[in-house]
């Protein structure tokens, strides 16, 4: 059962919420909850804004600011939101449709501006809602709606996107470990202070992409999670063909002196008035 | 004090929209409408606003619905295919139904164009661009001090009914330069959304007012709501049950159709006793204005209707002129659209003759003069 302080988060007059039983996204959104709830941000200072997808579901379901946007867009939003009001704490979710394919451009942009967002990329490797089509985190070889002879695109690294964008602060978890999802998030949520934070969130879509792919048992994508997770200090030691397969998860990069976007845009504002 | 200033409509819409109390521009750069981000960039800052050049029109555009939804008034500009591009998220501006302004300064399309050429081929897309039914409201100014003055009352429009406005200027407005008188601000009002008077607890996101209106609160001040691109009940909630979709699709319509009388805004010429009437709207009409003005001089009764708001159309203000005249006469710059809305409300009471010109220039006032010498 879910502590007091986070289901005082939750709009439970809302549920049942859309998600499969089994779903790992619930894992995600427990673990945001269970943060914030730690970090103790009172909820009319929170804003969880989202693109569209069953990950971009999950604002309805938390009572605090917000935001469903439209299919990608979800970082520009909420980069109008941080502009206009500083003080709020924003946690974006996205699937990695949303995210890094439609909304892939104000993804790295987001990322180059450093601006205070914690921007959560829900991987299922799936677009789950639309019914199981391949995504830009589709596994080459696996099978899907649009992929029925096995995807041959190449994948994206999220966190290594992040990184070359320009973000501050990428980790990776995976739902199969909700402590460390919850103990990256809370780490991420306090770097919106110095800009930009990217988790990415290796959830799986039991039912979409599953059952194409010989996964269609919750149980069996935790377990599938659990034997190819490595730890980031492990994997350091490891050879490229060693990490085959493998998914690394922890901290990859952490710069607490960088400058965020709307602390610098104030000097902007300084530097007008003392122009005008 | 009046000052006079020696302006491009592209600065006055944004000195205009400063004016009216905007504080956050969210932009793309694009031919002929990038000089009202650039004053924006410029203005914002020193009274603590925020410009952001975002990474595409569409970000532009989110942008400045989330500041929106943060508080603030915002905006945004564009121009041919960038208009284009931002019609998705003016969608979601009319359902959750998030005020800003959205500045077209029209050049010839399709596509990439004519980017320094006028036209006045979007007015259509100004009323249909988004997907679904909502109801618009868009101005064309036909001046340098109208593109102030209406960016006000365009501003005002969208905080009073809570949606999307769309302000259709051209490219001879936004790069042309004359005299500007800077209103007083005693001389204009200025309209704040309603904000929710009902506690953080009882507050309902979209329960209407008694105007068809749902106060607004702003995400930090408070109040905990949901916004969604979703068709919701007045909770804010998805719903797919047909009384709330009704509800829904039907006060987002009739919120603009009920004040309907307070929105449309036109200005007639010489219409005193004529017999003929031309009807053209933005920089058209100031050749219009020219001919009819020589062609008065030599005894000819021809007047002129401007429509200020294109949406919504004034039809009413269409049909008894329709009774009053032989013919109608429309220059646009395009292929014949604002005719077709014209004919509809005429409703076969006097001629109407549509005229088109959709080779990159603008209407002299010679070719004007011979369209009415045709029926006068």
């Amino acid at each position: 059962m879910p502590r007091d302080d986070v289901k005082n988060l939750l709009r439970s007059n809302f549920m049942p919420h859309i998600w499969c039983p089994g779903c790992g996204h619930g894992i995600i959104m427990h673990s945001i909850l269970r943060a914030l709830a730690d970090l103790q941000i009172p909820k009319e200072k929170i804003c969880i804004s989202s693109g569209i997808g069953c990950s971009s579901r999950m604002p309805g379901y938390i009572d605090a600011c917000t935001l469903h946007t439209a299919h990608g867009r979800s970082l520009a939003f909420a980069t109008g939101v941080k502009m206009a009001n500083p003080d709020l704490t924003i946690v974006n979710v996205m699937g990695d449709g949303d995210g890094t394919a439609i909304g892939g451009n104000h993804f790295i942009h987001a990322c180059r501006r450093n601006i205070g967002i914690t921007a959560v990329v829900m991987n299922n490797n799936i677009y789950g809602m639309t019914g199981g089509q391949a995504s830009p985190t589709t596994p080459e070889g696996a099978f899907a709606a649009t992929a029925p002879y096995g995807a041959i695109d190449p994948t994206f690294d999220v966190c290594k996107l992040a990184i070359g964008a320009g973000a501050t602060y990428v980790a990776r978890a995976t739902v199969a470990n909700p402590a460390l999802c919850e103990q990256i998030l809370k780490k991420a949520i306090e770097h919106q202070k110095h800009g930009f934070a990217l988790v990415e969130l290796v959830s799986y879509c039991h039912t979409q992409f599953g059952r194409k792919n010989k996964r269609s048992r919750p149980m069996d994508n935790i377990n599938f999670l659990k034997e190819r997770t490595v730890m980031k200090a492990q994997a350091d030691n490891m050879t490229e063909e060693e990490l085959q397969g493998k998914i690394v998860v922890g901290e990859f990069l952490n710069i607490e002196n960088a400058r965020e976007y709307t602390e610098r845009y104030d000097e902007v504002i300084k530097r007008a008035k003392a122009k005008a | 004090m009046a000052q006079n200033e020696f302006w491009q409509g592209n600065k006055a819409i944004a000195m205009g929209a400063i004016a009216a109390g905007c504080r956050f521009f969210g932009g793309y750069p694009i031919t002929p409408s990038t000089e009202i981000m650039e004053t924006m960039s410029e203005e914002l800052p020193k009274l603590g606003g925020k410009f952001m050049q975002m990474e595409d029109e569409i970000g532009g555009i989110a942008s400045a619905i989330g500041a929106s939804i943060a508080g603030k008034k915002t905006m945004t500009a564009s121009s041919g295919p960038g208009i284009s591009l931002k019609q998705e998220l003016l969608g979601y501006a009319y359902i959750a139904e998030i005020p800003i302004v959205l500045a077209n300064v029209q050049r010839g399309g399709p596509s990439t164009g004519l980017p320094t050429k006028i036209s006045q081929a979007d007015v259509m897309q100004a009323k249909w661009g988004p997907n679904g039914d909502h109801g618009t409201i868009a101005y064309a100014p036909c001046s340098i001090q109208d593109c102030y003055e209406i960016t006000i009352k365009a501003f005002n429009s969208a905080e009073r009914y809570r949606q999307p406005v769309i302000i259709l200027a051209d490219e001879v407005l936004g790069h042309m330069r004359e005299k500007i008188t800077i209103p007083d601000p005693s001389s204009y009002t200025i309209v704040d959304r309603k904000k929710p008077t009902a506690s953080p607890d009882e507050f309902v996101p979209y329960r209407a007012d008694e105007n068809g209106v749902p106060p607004m609160a702003a995400f930090g001040d408070g109040y905990r709501w949901h916004v969604t691109g979703l068709t919701t009940n007045e909770w804010g909630f998805p719903t797919n049950e047909a009384p709330d979709i009704d509800l829904k699709a039907n006060r987002i319509l009739t919120k603009i159709n009920r004040f309907r009388d307070d929105i449309v805004e036109y200005t007639e010429d010489y219409m005193e006793d004529a017999e003929v009437a031309v009807f053209s709207y933005g920089s058209v009409y100031r050749s219009a204005l020219r001919a009819i003005r020589v062609l008065r001089e030599e005894g000819v009764k021809v007047g002129h209707f401007r429509p200020i708001t294109l949406w919504p159309f004034p039809d009413k203000e269409i049909a008894e002129l329709s009774k009053k005249v032989k013919t109608i006469i429309v220059p646009e710059l395009n292929a014949g659209q604002m005719v077709l809305e014209v004919e509809r409300a005429a409703a076969g009471r006097c001629e109407v003759i549509g005229k088109s010109l959709i080779n990159g220039e603008l209407y002299k006032p010679a070719e004007i003069m011979s369209f009415i010498k045709e029926v006068a």
